[in-house]
């Protein structure tokens, strides 16, 4: 079995990575027909990467839960925007602001994160497509807060951000004060191409945390429960909770990661920035990799170099070859949804051959034993 | 709910407790908040009669739709996201008969025609690929319908379609994202037999084309194949034991809603006058989803009673809210309320523990 050959290792290699092969393909083909230079698509992956790593790390924890791919992160992403807002009306910007922010979306977070994480416990083995529906629910009352109760019940003075009725935040929010201030702290220009390191070293530290996590007390409860529920409760784990934190942790992440993707866009799309980032997460983390059941940092950065790069040269790509550019568009939309159908079938698929083969081997075995 | 089971001697007031319980307490604060539109419409200078004939319009349009959840979630499929397929199967029939110039009230039966062959093909993929993932339905049932829909996005702009009525003007290619239906299946059951009394009209011919295929879902649910259906839904080990071909049973089941899905966004095209493409059946899946669920059904049972009741407190919720909650407080909730109410009633089904465990 050790000697295998160099072609079927390969063989392996790529059965095992489809997608990200396909997006190898995909983006082989389309970067040349894009006629974009070196220079500006390096220059943009690198802004990519540091905009959106955070956001997609925050998938981490919940997967290794056994919890599945996240589609709540939307939630703490609103807790980020509320704690954004509060702090562009009181305007304390720069890096103070950032911090503020985060440190008002912590409590948003941590109280969506457990009502999430209840509601989940509540409807198990139907946790992704709850997690779904939540992000409509959630931002149901998202709206509901931000554009009926700031102004009229929070307190809201300043008259760029409020409505001119006197309730209600305005569609966009400018961040212009806070714009990149952390991706230009330390930032090197390395041959017209900007390299924010202050955010990479975030980054790095939230990698690093995840790492160190996975090995602590907690970190391993979360895998055995990840593994099989059952027997984690056997050993003694709290599954419940250990569930729940793990969303909470999950959640308050991606608060953190949408002020980071938010400070580097310059301005907040109040009604609209978060309603599609939980699906170019996932789809990101999917295209490196990952599936359901496993995701690694390696993905993360895999998927999002991969991803994005597909997303920068798709459209021209698509004018060039349709002469249309909205097919380029709408092709990029497409893989992105088709990226993660592919990966939940693969997913339910292997899971229910894992199933079947487990339900055989029990069988002979009690063939054997009746012999 | 503890209060809702204690008995209180009273046969009346346990008879309501018990028609309460089997209501579901979601339903009964839906109903009556419903109830409570209604009674206000008249103080804030609403007419009882164009609110009701809005509510009877939109239930007509919409209940098709809804009706299209019924055979898979009584085959155990689960609720049906992947709702977006059947809608494109629809929007195919719809502009194939434009495009091949029938017009009127064949048009829409023209576009029933066109789109039935599109439906039975995208249904027995997606069933087939449903029995692959058991299980887990739900949510690849989403992405399935989300990546179809996107897919058709980049159709829609190539594929050959010529009459000057649905295409760009300048560019004579690609499809417009709104189209029309003046001349065509516009209203080609709404204005069959209406009945307009004052301010009350009534879609009978709607109405009716809904009674029939209800009825006929119904009668199929008692046949051989339906009861069949059934058990796969309810007891699958069970199903399996008296010698029933489950997969068989699924992909029957999921053809038949996708067909359903196809001629209820005809039905819906024609009450509301308009195709609309693109990312239009983005976003169709969850109001009948929710419809369904306000209606009465869980994740695994459903009747056509859930589908009328449904239909007809989601699609009220949706009419009365905006005018009575403007008139009121001078702010435009609806939406929002609808959002949230629609939104936490798929929640709340989703958690009640379905009473067999796959």
């Amino acid at each position: 079995m050790k000697e295998k050959s160099f072609a079927s290792k390969l063989w392996s290699l790529f059965r095992n990575n489809t997608v990200p092969f396909m997006f190898i393909v995909i983006c082989a083909i389309c970067i040349p027909i894009s006629g974009f230079s070196l220079n500006y698509l390096l220059a943009e992956i690198i802004t990519r990467i540091a905009r959106n790593s955070f956001l997609i790390l925050s998938l981490l924890i919940p997967i290794m839960a056994g919890m599945g791919l996240n589609f709540g992160m939307t939630l703490g992403a609103m807790a980020g925007e509320i704690g954004l807002i509060l702090v562009s009306d009181w305007q304390i910007w720069g890096i103070p602001g950032m911090i503020l922010a985060m440190i008002i979306s912590i409590p948003i977070s941590v109280l969506l994160g457990v009502i999430c994480g209840k509601i989940m416990n509540l409807a198990r083995g139907r946790e992704m497509i709850t997690g779904y529906i939540m992000n409509y629910f959630i931002n149901g009352i998202y709206q509901l807060i931000v554009l009926y109760a700031m102004g009229a019940i929070i307190p809201i003075v300043h008259s760029s951000i409020i409505l001119p009725r006197g309730y209600g935040i305005r569609n966009t929010v400018s961040l212009l004060s806070m714009r990149q201030s952390l991706d230009n702290l330390l930032a090197i220009r390395f041959g017209g191409i900007k390299i924010p390191v202050m955010t990479f070293v975030v980054v790095a530290l939230l990698c690093l945390f995840i790492v160190w996590f996975r090995k602590t007390k907690l970190g391993q409860d979360m895998r055995a429960v990840g593994q099989d529920m059952e027997v984690a409760r056997a050993a003694g784990i709290d599954v419940e909770r250990t569930r729940i934190i793990s969303i909470v942790m999950s959640t308050v992440l991606a608060g953190f990661g949408m002020i980071i993707y938010l400070q580097n866009m310059g301005n907040l799309s109040t009604y609209t920035a978060h309603s599609q980032i939980g699906m170019f997460c996932i789809a990101a983390l999917l295209v490196g990799g990952a599936s359901v059941d496993r995701a690694s940092i390696g993905n993360v950065f895999l998927g999002v170099t991969l991803f994005h790069l597909m997303f920068i040269v798709a459209p021209s790509a698509g004018t060039v070859l349709m002469g249309d550019s909205m097919i380029g568009e709408y092709f990029r939309v497409f893989v992105s949804y088709a990226v993660i159908t592919f990966a939940l079938i693969m997913y339910e698929t292997k899971k229910r051959r894992t199933n079947s083969l487990a339900g055989r081997e029990l069988a002979l075995a009690q063939k054997e034993a009746d012999k | 709910m503890s209060e809702l089971t204690r008995s209180s001697g009273n046969p009346i007031v346990d008879k309501i407790r018990a028609f309460a319980r089997s209501f579901g307490l979601p339903r009964l604060i839906i109903a009556g908040f419903l109830l409570l539109l209604f009674i206000m419409a008249p103080f804030v200078g609403a007419n009882f009669f164009t609110q009701l004939s809005n509510t009877l319009n939109r239930f007509s349009w919409n209940a098709v739709l809804v009706l299209s959840m019924v055979p898979m979630i009584h085959s155990g499929c689960g609720l049906n996201f992947g709702l977006p397929l059947g809608i494109i199967a629809g929007l195919l029939g719809g502009t194939l008969a434009i495009e091949v110039g029938a017009t009127g009230f064949a048009s829409f039966w023209v576009a029933v025609l066109f789109a039935t062959p599109f439906a039975l093909i995208l249904g027995s993929l997606y069933g087939f690929l449903l029995n692959k993932i058991k299980g887990g339905e739900m949510m690849i049932a989403t992405y399935v319908g989300f990546s179809s829909v996107s897919l058709m996005c980049m159709m829609w702009l190539l594929l050959p379609y010529h009459s000057p009525n649905m295409v760009w003007g300048y560019a004579g290619k690609g499809l417009r994202t709104t189209i029309s239906l003046e001349g065509y299946y516009n209203g080609a059951l709404a204005n069959f037999l209406q009945i307009n009394i004052g301010h009350l009209s009534i879609p009978v011919g709607t109405l009716l084309f809904f009674a029939l295929l209800a009825f006929g879902i119904w009668a199929f649910l008692h046949t051989k194949t339906g009861t069949a259906m059934t058990a796969v839904g309810s007891n699958p080990n069970f199903a399996r034991a008296a010698g029933i071909n489950i997969d068989k049973t699924r992909l029957l089941s999921v053809i038949l809603s996708t067909w359903l899905g196809a001629v209820g966004i005809l039905v819906y095209e024609q009450g509301f006058g308009f195709i609309q493409l693109y990312m239009a059946p983005f976003n169709m899946a969850l109001p009948a989803v929710s419809a369904i669920l306000i209606g009465g059904a869980t994740v695994n049972k459903a009747t056509i009673t859930n589908v009328i009741i449904g239909t007809f407190l989601f699609q009220g919720i949706v009419t009365m809210t905006p005018t009575v909650m403007n008139s009121m407080i001078h702010m435009d909730m609806s939406e929002v309320i609808r959002v949230i109410a629609s939104n936490g009633m798929i929640i709340y089904a989703l958690t009640r523990k379905s009473e067999v465990s796959r």
